[in-house]
């Protein structure tokens, strides 16, 4: 897991002492260490993250977390909000392009929003990844062109509607098939509509952070 | 149950949270609430000032030298507007603020009503929570909120936006108490191997060096931090803001760090084996270029906001608490020390700086009065337990400089924001704040001018200020600027100054001006024998610069000490 700090529950790397990934250390790490990940992140800086964010359901929090990306200069390449399985929790998927050392400031400083329960960052490789597309495309041009529905097959993507002037198509997948379909159908000139939604993600994490998270802050309420 | 309206019930809801004083002026959308306040006069005591910016600074130097939760009361729209400045200025300086501001009715919000601005939306970005009370049933709650997140963890604003029909409509009021937020924790449990861990460093560095920030001050950890220190013999610097978290004299406070800091601090930070950061936040005034910063050291960071660990610099250790209880339990693990010889070597550094500079501006036998001078005088003649306000600008770092410590609490400087116009109404709230306290103002002519109207606040309350005007003729610290790094060309610094005495007499503020030296230690005596408020006008010598420096962008120990053209 590449969790950020563990102010509001993500596990603890654990066992070593220079991973690199986790900056809250069991020991203190050498000043090798801190070189290491200083060039690491020079060398290949920028890529494409998801932050899952989990806060309480109250009003004017989005703009608060967006605003912490604008100020950092970061482009949110997409955003999903929705309710959490979590009772009263409302969960933010968001990507964007950035090294890591800005991913962890990030969210470090959106957990600090007293609203905020949990924020972490994620590679692609440690999330279920899903994002969905609606095309509309011209009828007429479907029925001249065979490559059409070629390639709608080959994306396994489904017509769920047509009629005679236009047709609806839906896929489901990882952004690269969405857009290799989108660019295929593009390229023969019969999309009239096309929309892409923001990526939504599950972790492949074994624990459930959040749910620890809040279950240790009970523990903390009752002690009072 | 006795209903009661929104108005009186954030009477009661701050009688509650202990408040009893407030700093405000009203106008349309907060009248129920000024209405209501009418009948609490003899709890809640407001003062009046002359302008919102003067309400929300004045709340931060009562909070600063209190500890307790400074409080503001604003109307909308301009009212509101006018605070932002003094919001930002406590979010960066980790103030305890409450601000309450009114608000158009909920069924007006959103149609650009008269005096309807977006509070929330502004402030949320430079507070620690911002909220709009709509409805009455709800100030109970949103007042104990907002007081326990000013001043737990690390302190800040808060903001509440109290529209107009929940200020006017009827709740049965019962008090609320919050101490628990289940998405904010502001006392985090120690972590056992960090605290181990950041002994064993210490336990093993040679040449140890503590930065202490505010937060030993907002920590209340001053003991605990002395005896860190000389448990393990450790040599210390300060920040601006942490300047009175230890006595300025004390054998391990070598001094002042960063851009206008002292020679040896600086020096010492790129050559100890082991720095210790204790609840600051490596600001870039005062790291100067990190990439050449603390690089040859091991780094530990103490610090109760964790968004602070390896936020500018990269450390080998965070240690994540309120320092008041990891440097106690760090402190447990710690071998007794001494590092004599690495103390020692401090000594050329401070001798260099004192003949180059310091005796220089402290001592000077011609010429011009010296601000230097001016502000150890001034700290002496409190036998140096004053409290020290100062408005930005050369005034503000020559009064960090050399103004000394004695008593905790004792610093009001805008540090993170810089903020003009600070220091009068900052110097009215610490006078309400530490009333048994001699407060001492230092402020330039181009500052005083930005909160002259508070002259107003003072005069109303005959709040015992001792404003010390180091009148220069210039806006001074930017002329240094152009005359160092911008070829001398002096773009729109020099200024016309008014007559200062005469307006301190419209306002029944006793002043007098100081021109010669030998005049000087006799109007200090007379400044601080008289009751009430004073200001003391020195006129300055127009073109000294601060010194020492370390040049924007530069390596910290690259420090000069002499500029000349
Ligand atoms: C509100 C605000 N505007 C502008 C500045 C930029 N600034 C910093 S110091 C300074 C000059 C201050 O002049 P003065 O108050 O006379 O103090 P001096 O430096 O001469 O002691 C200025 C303009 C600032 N810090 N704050
Ligand atoms: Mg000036």
């Amino acid at each position: 897991m590449t969790s950020t700090d563990q102010q509001k529950g993500g596990a603890l790397c654990g066992v070593c002492t220079e991973c690199g990934k986790c900056d809250r250390l069991l020991n203190g790490r050498s000043n090798e260490a801190i070189k290491k990940e200083e060039k690491m992140e020079q060398d290949n800086s920028v890529r494409l993250y998801t932050f899952i964010i989990y806060s309480e359901n109250v009003p004017g929090l989005l703009s608060q977390i967006t605003a912490v990306f604008t100020r950092r200069q970061v482009n949110i390449e997409s955003l999903n909000v929705c309710a959490s399985s979590t009772p009263g929790a409302h969960k933010y998927t968001i990507t964007a392009n950035c090294d890591r050392t800005m991913a962890l400031m990030l969210t470090k400083q959106i957990e600090k929003k007293i609203d905020v329960l949990q924020a972490n960052f994620f590679t692609d490789d440690e999330i279920f990844i899903n994002e969905t597309c609606l095309l509309k495309i011209s009828t007429p041009v479907m029925l001249e062109n065979k490559n059409v529905c070629r390639m709608v097959r080959l994306h396994n993507a489904h017509i769920v509607e047509v009629n005679s002037i236009y047709a609806t198509v839906e896929k489901t997948g990882i952004t690269s098939d969405i857009l290799s379909l989108y660019n295929s159908l593009k390229s023969i000139g019969c999309v009239l509509q096309f929309v892409r939604s923001g990526r939504i993600c599950i972790t492949k994490d074994f624990t459930e952070h959040l749910d620890e998270y809040l279950a240790d802050r009970e523990k903390k309420r009752n002690g009072k | 149950m006795e209903k009661i309206t929104g108005a009186e019930a954030l009477m009661r809801a701050l009688e509650n949270e202990g408040v009893d004083i407030l700093f405000g002026y009203p106008g349309g959308s907060i009248m129920p609430t000024y209405d209501a306040l009418y009948d609490h006069k003899k709890t809640l005591n407001h003062i009046l000032v002359r302008h919102e910016q003067g309400a929300v600074h004045a709340a931060q130097g009562y909070a600063r030298v209190s500890g307790k939760v400074g409080c503001a009361i604003v109307t909308s729209g301009p009212g509101a507007t006018n605070t932002v400045t003094g919001i930002a200025d406590a979010m960066i300086d980790s103030t305890p603020m409450v601000v309450i501001a009114g608000q158009v009715g909920v069924a007006m919000l959103g149609t650009d009503a008269f005096q309807e601005v977006d509070v929330v939306g502004i402030t949320s970005p430079i507070t620690k929570w911002s909220y709009q009370i709509r409805r009455a049933e709800d100030v109970a709650w949103a007042v104990a909120r907002a007081f326990y997140i000013a001043k737990s963890g690390r302190p800040g604003p808060v903001v509440l936006d109290f529209a107009k029909n929940a200020q006017t409509s009827l709740v049965e009021y019962e008090p609320v108490k919050a101490d628990f937020i289940r998405s904010y924790e502001p006392d985090p449990d120690l972590n056992e191997d960090e605290i181990r861990q950041a002994a064993r460093m210490i336990n093993e560095s040679v040449k140890p060096f503590v930065l202490v920030g505010q937060g030993v001050e907002l920590g209340n950890a001053r003991e605990e931090l002395k005896e860190f220190l000389e448990k393990a013999d450790m040599p210390c610097g300060t920040t601006f803001l942490g300047l009175s978290a230890i006595e300025s004299d004390h054998r391990l406070n070598k001094g002042i760090l960063g851009m206008h800091g002292n020679l040896g601090p600086n020096v010492m930070t790129n050559k100890c084996d082991l720095l210790i950061a204790v609840g600051m936040r490596f600001d870039d005034r005062v790291t100067g270029n990190l990439a050449t910063y603390a690089k040859q050291a091991k780094i530990i960071h103490f610090d109760i906001d964790r968004s602070e660990f390896n936020k500018n610099v990269k450390v080998n250790l965070s240690v994540h608490g309120n320092c008041k209880k990891s440097l106690a339990a760090v402190t447990k693990l710690l071998d007794k020390a001494t590092h004599t010889a690495w103390i020692e070597g401090f000594k050329p550094y401070e001798e260099k700086e004192y003949q180059k500079v310091i005796d220089k501006a402290l001592n000077p036998t011609e010429g011009p009065l010296l601000m230097g001078e001016v502000v150890r005088k001034v700290s002496e003649a409190t036998k140096n337990a004053g409290i020290m306000v100062t408005d930005v600008g050369q005034n503000q770092l020559f009064a960090c400089r050399y103004f000394k410590f004695t008593q905790p609490r004792s610093v009001v400087t805008s540090g993170g924001l810089g903020t003009m116009g600070f220091g009068i109404p900052a110097a009215i709230g610490a006078t309400f704040g530490a009333p048994d306290r001699t407060v001492c103002l230092f402020v330039g002519d181009g500052g005083l001018q930005m909160t002259l109207q508070e002259f107003g606040t003072i005069m109303e309350q005959g709040a015992p200020v001792k404003i010390i005007l180091l009148n220069n003729n210039y806006l001074g610290n930017v002329r240094q600027w152009q005359e160092m790094f911008f070829s001398h060309r002096y773009s729109f610094t020099p200024m016309l100054n008014p007559d200062y005495e005469l307006i301190a007499k419209g306002y029944n503020i006793p002043a007098k001006t100081v021109v010669e030296r030998k005049d000087l230690d006799a109007a200090i005596a007379e400044m601080l024998s008289t009751p009430g408020p004073y200001l003391l006008q020195c006129a300055i010598k127009e073109e000294d610069n601060v010194m020492p420096m370390v040049p924007p962008g530069a390596n910290i120990d690259e420090m000069i000490l002499e500029y000349k053209p």
